[in-house]
């Protein structure tokens, strides 16, 4: 079923200016977020998996910057968590949409009010260690309301109030007790609950999660999955999973892009990506992970050879080129593959497809 | 210890598949390795961590055993042990000399541990860290050979290059510092140096965590080729259950310190008899969108015990899904459920517990 449009990036490029050259992080990327919905990206590191969800809300570090594109987003008419904190958008713009509010992210200024008012109330993002991106001289409760306090007029009490709430809906015991906490005091999947928390204190459109569950076990892992699935039925929230994991990627997502050296590979729904993949990357990514029960008797993997090439040394035409099997001298390496269509929400980057 | 010996004599005989059925290389018994707690100005001691709580198992010639568990169940610290990169707090580590002598590790003082430390070698997890950035290749994977006067001059070189070659980097690059490589070049780095002494066993701990999916899978076909070519005996740590499944001949369950389960490889996820490992199975995501349906996933509630302070009985008893009174009260002994195949659990019999089959459906 498709819902609305949340996200719509249209050949976003954030590059790198560094003294040995520029880093073409992301160039050249093309995909869509739909409301309700879970969109996984998924590659390797390098790729511009992190980049590409950081330039959506123009976080990106210094030296890097957007230097072309657009991100719009269709604010869904909206959005008042002031009262029993229910999300009220989903009916009203499922069927017309046509009060929908469209921005382009790409275009506002890094530092301006505007994004600021975006950021944390529409989208917001949790991130791979929550050791690190929590403060760990502010106690939990303080994180928390800052957010709620920034973006509504609730007052102390009642934000209080809202932050034991939701910290008890991500699954902490004695919520009360623990706003008084700090981080170290608590563990792993513990930290990256209080950062689910935090992200969803205003109800965004978008949650971004940056490689969640990476750093933390894997039993740990099955909760923090489970819980970001039961709040996105709850929520309706769209959900952006960053991620190398393509084991988390089939449990969690809807509609799937596979990244490769700054470029979309291949996107489509999560169905057709694992049994139907086109990219010779995608091919060969799905068959060099060992599967539980399957890999035990094989006796080797199937890898792709060779490495990520270099960012300052990018290849010319075809990024996946010097290691793809199906490598055609005299086009891949002169033509960068556009974007081929392969049927709704699904596209393919590669030569092999031309005709079709 | 009674159990001690039905143990051993269990696993030896279970093995006729591996290529030295019977033949232990080494032999842990009753491992133990606490950390002191120490508080106040004179660092006193107030608790111990007991990071490896009196754990025994063996390692067969040329296979390859698998620890695994969550973290700060002990799998790198009993990897550790083994290697004396720790002193032992209890316990014997007792290796397989090379006239067929078992020596234990424990007690031997640095200048009598060093011809084992050539026997005996690590492969690190971070590939950014464990290797010296101010030292180029050659240094770095010769220093072995010149340390313990294997080699020297051009033969060194000589020794260097042909190992870069036999893990897959170019021995041109030998001069090259570490910065330069990428991280996958870095494990193979890693593993030519590991393999510089010819050692008969390697500890590999979490070799491929650090790594990206498409490289993973070169190193650990690389692993297992040389495994082949040297006949080498490993001791692969992880966490990755499904790499385990891949490399590793039998498998080594730990939970807080202590050993959940023992089992060769397809009969564990056959067949799992403690709730531990059947959660463990049941938590790691199936690369198949279409099996997310027929998934039962177990969720484990709350966190991992903490290793100072441990829940009385059987330490998984404040998470498991079939707990009953007696869990709580006496700490149940791993004990042999079927041939080869040990659990520590008071009612491993009576569960029947979900594992992986073999066409990676769990059923």
């Amino acid at each position: 079923m498709e819902t609305p449009v949340l996200i719509e990036i249209k050949n976003l490029k954030t590059h790198f200016f560094l003294d040995e050259g520029t880093v073409q992080a992301v160039n050249g990327v093309d995909f869509t977020i739909h409301q309700h919905k879970t969109l996984c990206v998924v590659g390797e590191s390098g790729c511009g998996k992190s980049v590409t969800a950081r330039s959506i809300l123009q976080i990106v570090d210094q030296p890097g910057r957007i230097v072309e594109g657009e991100i719009l987003y269709h604010r869904p008419d909206r959005l008042s968590v002031a009262g029993n904190g229910e999300w009220t958008s989903g009916a009203t713009s499922a069927n017309g949409n046509s009060t929908t509010e469209i921005i382009d992210l790409a275009a506002l200024d890094p530092r301006g009010r505007e994004i600021r008012a975006i950021r944390g109330q529409d989208i917001s993002m949790i991130f791979q260690e929550p050791m690190t991106s929590l403060s760990p001289i502010h106690t939990v409760g303080n994180q928390i309301t800052e957010a709620i306090k920034l973006h509504t007029d609730m007052l102390d009490d009642e934000a209080d109030e809202h932050a034991i709430e939701l910290l008890r809906r991500v699954g902490i015991p004695r919520p009360a007790e623990r706003l008084g906490t700090y981080p170290f005091e608590l563990s792993g999947g513990m930290r990256q609950r209080v950062m689910i928390a935090m992200a969803l204190s205003c109800n965004p459109a978008l949650l971004i999660a940056d490689e969640p569950t990476t750093a933390v076990d894997v039993t740990t892992q099955a909760q923090i999955l489970e819980l970001l699935e039961e709040l996105q039925d709850e929520f309706g929230m769209a959900i952006m999973l960053i991620t190398h994991d393509l084991g988390v990627v089939a449990e969690m997502a809807d509609d799937v892009v596979v990244m490769y050296l700054g470029q979309v590979a291949e996107r489509g729904d999560v169905d057709s990506i694992f049994h139907d993949p086109k990219h010779p990357y995608t091919q060969s990514l799905l068959k060099s992970i060992p599967r539980l029960g399957v890999s035990r008797n094989r006796q080797r993997l199937d890898s792709i050879r060779g490495m990520v090439p270099d960012p300052y040394n990018r290849p010319a035409g075809c990024m996946f080129g010097p290691r793809c099997d199906h490598f055609m001298p005299g086009r891949c390496d002169a033509i960068s593959p556009p974007a081929i269509p392969l049927g709704p929400g699904r596209e393919v980057h590669c030569l092999l497809y031309e005709d079709e | 210890m009674s159990e001690q010996s039905t143990n051993g004599q269990q696993i030896s005989t279970s093995q006729n598949g591996s290529p030295a059925a019977g033949n232990i290389l080494l032999d842990v018994k009753n491992l133990q390795k606490w950390f002191p707690i120490t508080a106040g100005f004179f660092r006193r001691t107030i608790g111990h961590v007991k990071a490896v709580d009196d754990i025994s198992f063996q390692v067969l010639q040329g296979e390859t055993v698998g620890l695994v568990g969550e973290s700060g169940c002990g799998k790198t610290t009993a990897g550790r042990c083994i290697l004396r990169a720790y002193d032992l707090t209890g316990g014997q580590v007792l290796f397989q000399d090379h006239d067929g002598k078992m020596v234990d590790l424990g007690p031997l003082t640095n200048n009598e541990m060093k011809p084992y430390r050539q026997q005996v070698r690590m492969i690190f997890q971070d590939p950014f860290n464990s290797l010296n950035p101010r030292m180029p290749v050659i240094d770095i994977v010769g220093d072995p050979l010149k340390i313990n006067n294997v080699a020297a001059g051009k033969e060194l070189e000589d020794r260097v290059a042909s190992l870069l070659a036999r893990v897959g980097l170019r021995p041109e690059y030998m001069r090259r510092y570490p910065h330069a490589f990428s991280g996958g070049e870095r494990q193979r780095i890693g593993i030519a140096r590991a393999l510089a002494l010819d050692p008969r066993l390697v500890v590999a701990d979490e070799a491929v965590s650090a790594l990206d999916v498409s490289v993973r899978a070169q190193i650990l076909n690389l692993i297992k080729d040389l495994q082949e070519e040297f006949n080498l005996t490993y001791i692969f740590v992880s966490h990755d259950l499904s790499v385990i499944e891949y490399i590793c001949d039998r498998v080594v369950v730990m939970y807080v310190g202590k050993i959940v389960e023992v089992a060769e490889t397809e009969e564990l996820f056959d067949q799992p008899f403690h709730p531990y490992t059947e959660a463990l199975l049941s938590a790691v995501p199936n690369p198949d969108p279409r099996m997310r349906q027929q998934k039962a996933r177990i969720v484990l509630e709350g966190d991992v015990a903490d290793p100072a302070n441990p829940p009385s009985g059987c330490y998984f008893h404040p998470r498991c899904r079939y707990v009953q009174d007696q869990c709580s009260q006496e700490t149940p002994e791993l004990r042999e459920i079927a041939p080869g195949h040990f659990a520590a659990c008071h009612f491993a019999e009576e569960l029947t517990l979900v594992g992986v089959t073999a066409s990676g459906e769990l059923g």
